[in-house]
């Protein structure tokens, strides 16, 4: 089996080499049918990188420690769920992931693409192989995940405790989705710049994976923050850490660039802007797997060793060199083709977002390499730490918040100050009335930044709802529906509009989450006796009795720990029952023989298994490290390892249900770390809102809002023309809407709407000359026509 | 004021708050950044009230615990130069003897005390890639 996963990585190999000759090939001689064989290469590689990961998955799965990568992270004990897991909890597999989801999603964009683009996306392909190129050669030649030993050992080591949980499954590979989704805009953002076609067609044509590479992205930094705060025994779900940081980054420019391309798309403004963000965003997910695979800086994450460093630094090198030769030398080309019309206008609230993510990523970045910054500066490392980071990212994120409200309100292109006061009235009523209550009620004395990140999130929420109600009216005015068929029906009709509304909702109540969780938490560490209490807040915690399980079939938390050790807790308020928690630590077998026949059993990883009440006012979250040195325990290892062979596992077992006895007739006192942290339910809830929303965004427009491209245009190529035509019919549905949901003046309105009619008109003749003579107009054409000259 | 010159001085503007804030970013990573040390350097150089980053090892037979302080004593990988300091907060699950941590400290008195919540465990070295084994081909 392992043979068949190297040839398939050498075959990979040879794929990308064909496609990317064939593909640029194709490019520069702008022959159709190599520009084919390159695209196909991509189909290939996923083939053959598909068998590559069935392989290992299956070598997992029926314990093969033949393979080293095997070996190193799975065991007979691992339960199966977490087996097929471990595949990429290692470097290599990761690796493979890595790839292999890469070539998927260059299929499927090249797939999509097929008839559009077609020098653009000959150097994409391209850009897209090499990229699969460079990991399938550092599994080929640094870390393959198909090394086997012989001869094979009898189990593996097991995959790490910590890494034991649901998440495991889903979170990793959709943070590498997300890497390797920024893969492709930065690709045909290379390409469009390298066949000087700069105009949208490339961003349109890639709009939706930057989109869906924002929330694969999002969807595992959500994840991932959860896995955290549920699994590792510290009760934050944040901690500013360098692998934290580094997907975070892409995922800050990213949302920058879903902003600015709407600009481009409607104005043909901000393309250098754009294609820089897309360059970064690629750039910065290469770097945040660099970050975690070399090991470069300190990090709980310390998943590779140093051996990949230097193939990633010249990458990373190449990228950014390439980027600014690109774009540098096409400048006149990515000139703008409109000004910015007003200060007051959708697009310049778009431009401050863009300024404040930008930053927000810059601070992240500055905190986040600071310690190798500072050592090439000063010859001397140091870190800036949490707080230095949050100085500056709690002010910009208050700014972003506040922006996130503003922006729905506002028109493209120009609004008058009366409509602008008019329509931020209601949300800044609604910030006022909470930061009342807030006042009234006595919340957050001393606490002003959070009382802001309120005000600032109820200011988004209003004008969100506000949005939605005026559409809904709007859609009724027009149509005479009621309101529960006008609502769907208007989000239907404007996904991107009224799903990016939604994910604004969703940041606010996250960020609610955040500001609550984080200013107003009680938490308190201590050692308790079974019968003794504490408080914590507002809450009495008791702990009622001690817990124990033995051997890694009938652990509690199904991880697989040989023992157990844990407690019942009782949470009352006010004398009244609120909840029984049962925290508890597993220890799992070292697998190392010199620690005895009984220690080895218990004498690997301790891992906390935390235990919590959640509810949508407060979560109470606890975790107990049980103390299992005492002399009567210890002694019973002792004797344990004294008396028990190695090769009697069954006894040293029994020895371990003896020490698990002990610890329940006589517990020692153990120490609890308690937690009460108020609406951080809401960071998860804001979270899901936001994958809710994006998901309607991407989600394709109905098929009666879409039109069918005519063969006779197709077979002149005009598709790239056909699309232009529906965005600028998109646009001025779009202005309508703003219209109708009170952004602009009846003055304005007028004067944008004949001008987005005259450029649709001059689309129409340039997509079907009338004075062509040689081919009779078609109906469609005039009825095109007449329907812009009309509505 | 022509629009070409208001452009302009919409960029200036942009750009000299950019540079203020990048430079604020900067002055104050460096005045209150706490520089990463060994214990060894620690020893030599730390200065009362200042806050260093120290990395290193957990000495074996060093942890002790009393009530809610936990009390061990950080070498260098080579075995040189032991730092002993007290720590209270939150204490990592794969925290162990021998493991690598990393632990905001400062010097007050005659020793070391480790700042709340500042103790981070890396992970163990399984993660890495495991040197004494050779691929086979």
């Amino acid at each position: 089996m392992a043979l068949l996963g190297r040839l398939c990585l050498i075959l990979a190999l040879l794929v990308c080499a064909y496609g990317i000759v064939t593909s640029l090939y194709g490019a520069r001689s702008g022959r159709e049918e190599w520009r084919v064989a390159g695209r196909r290469s991509v189909y290939a590689l996923a083939a053959v990188l598909s068998v590559a990961f069935a392989v290992l998955e299956f070598a997992f799965l029926t314990n093969d420690f033949s393979f080293n990568t095997v070996a190193d992270t799975s065991s007979t004990t691992t339960p199966t769920f977490y087996k097929a897991a471990a595949v990429w909890s290692s470097q290599e597999g990761s690796l493979l992931l890595w790839a292999w989801l890469l070539s998927l999603w260059s299929s499927l964009v090249l797939f999509l693409t097929r008839r559009r683009l077609r020098e653009v996306c000959a150097y994409a392909t391209a850009i897209l192989l090499g990229f699969g190129a460079f990991f399938v050669s550092l599994m080929v030649f640094y870390a393959t995940p198909f090394a086997t030993s012989s001869p094979a050992p009898t189990d593996g080591v097991g995959l790490d405790p910590l890494l034991r949980h649901p998440s495991m499954m889903i979170h990793p590979p959709m943070l590498y989705s997300g890497y390797t989704l920024c893969i492709v805009p930065l690709a045909f953002g290379m390409g469009a710049l390298l066949a000087r076609r700069l105009d949208a067609d490339w961003i349109r044509a890639t709009r939706r994976f930057a989109l869906a590479a924002w929330l694969f992205l999002g969807v595992g930094i959500m994840l991932g923050a959860r896995w955290s705060y549920a699994e590792l025994g510290w009760g934050g779900y944040w901690g500013w850490d360098a692998v934290e940081n580094a997907s975070l980054m892409p995922w800050l420019t990213g949302t920058a660039f879903l902003h600015s391309l709407m600009i481009q798309e409607k104005r043909g403004m901000l393309k250098v802007w754009n294609v820089s963000l897309v360059l970064a965003t690629g750039t910065l997910a290469i770097m945040g797997t660099f970050l975690v695979r070399s090991g470069i800086l300190s990090s709980i994450h310390a998943f590779g060793g140093a051996t990949l460093g230097v193939p990633f630094v010249v990458l990373i090198g190449v990228l950014i060199l390439g980027s600014i030769y690109l774009v540098s030398s096409r400048r006149e080309m990515l000139r703008s083709e409109h000004n910015l019309d007003s200060l007051i206008s959708r697009e310049s609230v778009f431009l401050a977002n863009n300024l404040v993510l930008v930053g927000l990523c810059f601070v992240i970045f500055w905190g986040t390499y600071f310690p190798l910054i500072s050592e090439a500066l000063t010859g001397r490392e140091a870190s800036v730490g949490p707080p230095g980071v949050d100085r500056y990212t709690v002010p910009l994120a208050l700014v972003l918040v506040l922006l996130s409200g503003i922006g729905p309100v506002l028109a493209w292109r120009k609004a008058t100050l009366a409509v602008v006061r008019r329509n931020l009235t209601a949300p800044a009523a609604l910030a006022l009335l909470t930061l009342a209550g807030l006042v009234a009620a006595g919340v957050g004395t001393g606490k002003p930044l959070a009382i802001a990140m309120f005000c600032c999130a109820a200011f988004a929420i209003g004008g969100v709802a506000q949005e939605y109600w005026r559409g809904v009216r709007a859609r009724r005015a027009g149509s005479g529906e009621s309101p529960a068929r006008a609502l769907p029906a208007l989000v239907r009709r404007n996904r991107r509009r009224y799903g990016g509304y939604v994910v604004h909702l969703g940041i606010a109540v996250l960020f609610i989450g955040v500001a609550a969780s984080s200013s107003f938490q009680h938490a308190t560490e201590l050692s308790l006796s079974p019968g003794q209490s504490t408080k914590v807040g507002a809450y009495t915690v008791a702990y009622v009795r001690p817990t124990a399980t033995i051997t890694p079939k009938g652990d509690q938390a199904h991880t697989g720990s040989t023992l157990g050790l844990g407690a019942v807790l009782d949470v009352s308020r006010g004398g009244k029952h609120v909840a029984t928690l049962t925290p508890s630590e597993g220890f799992y077998d070292s697998g190392d023989p010199s620690q005895g026949s009984v220690g080895h059993f218990i004498g690997g990883q301790a891992v906390s298994h935390v235990s919590m009440d959640s509810g949508l006012s407060r979560d109470i979250w606890s975790a107990i490290a049980p103390d299992i040195s005492t002399p009567r325990l210890k002694r019973i290892v002792e004797v344990g390892n004294r008396t028990i062979p190695l090769v009697r596992p069954d006894e040293g077992i029994i020895a371990v249900a003896v020490l698990a006895r002990e610890y329940m007739r006589n517990p020692p006192p153990a120490q609890f770390h308690l937690i009460v942290s108020p609406l951080v339910q809401w960071i998860w809830i804001g979270g899901s809102i936001v994958l809710f929303g994006a998901l309607i965004a991407i989600w394709p427009a109905p098929r009666s809002t879409r039109r069918r491209v005519p063969d006779r245009a197709r077979a002149r190529g005009a598709t790239e023309l056909e699309v232009a035509r529906e965005a600028k019919y998109a646009e001025i549905r779009e202005l309508e809407l703003d219209y109708r949901t009170g952004k602009l003046s009846d003055e304005d309105y007028k004067a944008i709407d004949a001008d987005l009619k005259a450029q649709a008109l001059a689309l129409l003749d340039r997509l079907d000359p009338p004075e062509n003579g040689d081919e009779p107009a078609g109906a469609e054409r005039d009825t095109d026509r007449e329907a812009v000259r009309v509505s | 004021m022509s629009p070409a010159r208001k452009r302009t001085v919409r960029l200036v503007v942009a750009l000299s708050a950019a540079v203020v804030l990048a430079s604020a970013l900067i002055y104050t990573s460096f005045s209150a950044a706490s520089p990463t040390v060994t214990p060894s350097q620690l020893l030599r150089e730390a200065v009362p009230g200042r806050s260093y980053q120290l990395t290193g090892k957990v000495k074996g037979g060093s942890v002790r615990k009393e009530g809610a302080t936990l009390y061990f004593t950080v070498q260098d990988r080579a075995g040189e130069g032991a730092v002993p300091l007290s720590y209270t907060g939150t204490v990592p699950d794969p925290f162990k003897e021998g493991r690598e941590v990393i632990v905001t400290v400062e010097k007050q008195g005659g020793g070391f005390v480790g700042q709340r919540d500042s103790l981070i465990t890396k992970c163990p070295s399984k993660y890495t890639v495991a040197p004494s084994k050779k691929p086979i081909y």
